[in-house]
């Protein structure tokens, strides 16, 4: 079976700036494929090349087996993207905006009224279907969006940093309306800087930075490298945090994490309940005066700092929202 | 709630599908332009009052200290405003084409099966429909504040056609400007342009009152052979005595320099759109 996306060694620079460095990605069918990384890993730029919308400098990309390079035009046919913003028409109805797209892609004018009438119910928004779409709140505006991206029922749909700028309630909701696209069979890319996101969503995870691919494999095999949960324990004084840090040093795993300004300790414990109960359970004993125990799936920067050794690059953002 | 299942039903299989073709991608697109100005109030009534508003000082406030001989000034000056105008209300589509790239509204299309040129196309139509409307309105303010036809009906319709075409040539002048400028603001900033061309002309003033070095200029540049061309047509006697020529020596012209601007901004729009 011809995977989703293949990709060899994609490169596109921009003057100096690599945006794409030799991009190795294979996205298989049948599968949630979510590319993590920082601002300016060459997220958005790796997006708009399955998209068709940029070209690269070097390398192969094929999707759902076409060479993006030589028929883009056979791309097209099996994607459906939606982009950093609600890339919506404010002056026309939610509906409107559906059929629109749909005619848009091929589908005749009963065909497009059909599938916009069931994405409209799919996503939540038959009530709001006769509206015009600025009058939608931001997360109707997105998951419109998204509706727009797979009106023409797409095999493949691109979706890039989904959630960026949505409130929580609206995260959620844009999750289950992609969650249940993916039972439907539809193949998903998406996009994000979250790794909780990229853990709900996705069967397969490729994080990138600075244009190439550090690592990539199921979310299970990521945390297992990147090893289970941290503890965040924030101390009220900061004569203890020396304390506290010599205790996570014996508890934990790996390098112990020190802020003294904002007086937190961190460090990655044992994934096992017992593991981390005993390190509750030790903190305790000390009798230390703490704010705040937090237990919680590493962030980005910690999974960047097992998996490369460092710190995420900074939040400059390299991949220009347009190529100019 | 259905599942997206019942929508792939309705679609063809996506190894079958083909692309859209550019006459039904083209309206669809442009439908959407047309709808935004038609459900977007504000943008009509303040295109218009602007328009409006200005016509009105010139007509009556510059109108009283220019003279020109043989004609009232309402009459010299209906062709010269109505074919700048369509300088004036390109400079919208400069900041909407540069707007829709900005909001992912472009990259939306350019991800969709549907011919390259259904984009570019549809907003210079949507726009040219919009720059007709808009010139009718004004002409009918023209007609009520004392301009008249001096040639026939069959002339002031050819003038009025003369400037949609004029003013299509433009769009992609300003489809261009809008793909360059990057956001809306800077769009309308490299609007700015059009100054020089609608001031240093035939339209408002006769060239013959500009210092030398001006004239130069004027009398060479496309909007005044524009403007004479409309002129030409709505004086009737009168043009000749005015402008020297008969019509048909402006008409050529300025029809000359319309394709010369097609001929270059439209190859540049699409490989600049080709781009990304």
């Amino acid at each position: 079976m011809t995977a989703t996306i293949e990709a060899h060694g994609l490169t596109k620079h921009y003057g100096k700036t690599k945006a794409l460095d030799g991009l190795d990605l294979i996205a298989e069918r049948g599968q949630v494929t979510a590319v993590l990384g920082p601002n300016g890993a060459g997220k958005t730029t790796f997006v708009r090349m399955v998209a068709t919308l940029l070209r690269a400098d070097a390398g192969t990309l094929l999707v759902a087996g076409h060479d993006a390079r030589q028929s883009p035009a056979a791309v097209r046919r099996v994607i459906g993207l939606a982009g950093q913003f609600a890339a919506v028409e404010p002056a026309m109805t939610g509906r409107e905006n559906l059929e629109m797209v749909a005619g848009l892609f091929g589908l005749s004018r009963r065909a497009a009224k059909a599938s916009a009438a069931a994405v409209l119910e799919q996503l939540g928004l038959v009530e709001a279907a006769d509206r015009l779409a600025r009058t939608y709140s931001g997360g109707m505006r997105r998951r419109l969006d998204l509706g727009a991206s797979l009106v023409g029922a797409p095999r493949l749909l691109l979706l890039d940093e989904p959630t960026t700028g949505l409130d929580p309630r609206s995260r959620i909701e844009l999750w289950d309306a992609i969650r249940a696209l993916v039972q439907s069979g539809t193949d998903v890319l998406l996009t994000t800087q979250y790794l909780d996101e990229a853990d709900h969503l996705a069967s397969q995870i490729v994080i990138i930075d600075h244009g190439r691919a550090v690592a990539a494999g199921t979310p299970a095999q990521l945390k297992q490298r990147i090893g289970g949960n941290v503890i965040e324990v924030h101390v009220r004084d900061t004569r203890d945090v020396a304390t506290i840090a010599e205790l996570l040093t014996r508890l934990g795993e790996g390098v112990v994490q020190i802020d003294q300004a904002t007086r937190r300790v961190s460090v990655r414990v044992n994934p096992t309940t017992d593991g981390q109960m005993t390190a509750l359970q030790s903190l305790h004993a000390t009798g230390v005066e703490l704010d705040d125990v937090a237990l919680r799936q590493p962030n980005l920067d910690e999974v960047f700092l097992t998996l490369t050794g460092k710190q995420t690059s900074d939040n400059h953002d390299v991949t220009p929202a347009r190529a100019a | 709630m259905t599942t997206i299942a019942s929508t792939l039903d309705y679609s063809p299989a996506s190894a079958t599908r083909r692309q859209t073709g550019l006459a039904k991608s083209t309206l669809t697109v442009a439908r959407r332009s047309l709808l935004r100005y038609v459900r977007t109030p504000q943008l009509i009534v303040l295109a218009t009052v602007q328009m409006s508003l200005f016509f009105l000082i010139y007509r009556y406030m510059f109108g009283g200290a220019i003279h020109i001989a043989g004609m009232s000034y309402v009459d010299y000056l209906v062709p010269g405003f109505i074919a700048t105008g369509v300088l004036f209300t390109g400079m919208g589509t400069a900041a909407a084409m540069a707007e829709d790239l900005e909001q992912g509204f472009i990259d939306r299309l350019r991800s969709l099966p549907i011919p390259r040129a259904a984009v570019l196309t549809a907003r210079a139509m949507a726009d040219t429909a919009f720059l007709a409307w808009s010139t009718a309105f004004t002409a009918a303010v023209a007609f009520a504040v004392g301009f008249s036809l001096h040639g026939s009906a069959i002339d002031g319709l050819a003038a009025f056609g003369l400037v949609i075409v004029f003013g299509f040539a433009f769009e992609w002048v300003f489809i261009v400007m809008g793909m360059f400028a990057g956001n809306a603001q800077a769009a309308q900033g490299m609007g700015m342009i059009v100054f020089p061309l609608v001031f240093i002309s035939s339209a408002y003033v006769p060239v013959s009152s500009m210092p030398g070095w001006l004239q130069a200029f004027a009398n060479h540049q496309p909007m005044t052979y524009m403007v004479d061309a409309v002129r030409s047509l709505t004086l009737g006697s009168h043009a000749h005595a005015l402008l020297g020529h008969p019509s048909s020596y402006y008409i050529t012209r300025a029809l000359i320099w319309t394709l010369a601007i097609l001929a270059i901004s439209l190859p540049l729009a699409v490989a600049k759109y080709r781009r990304g």
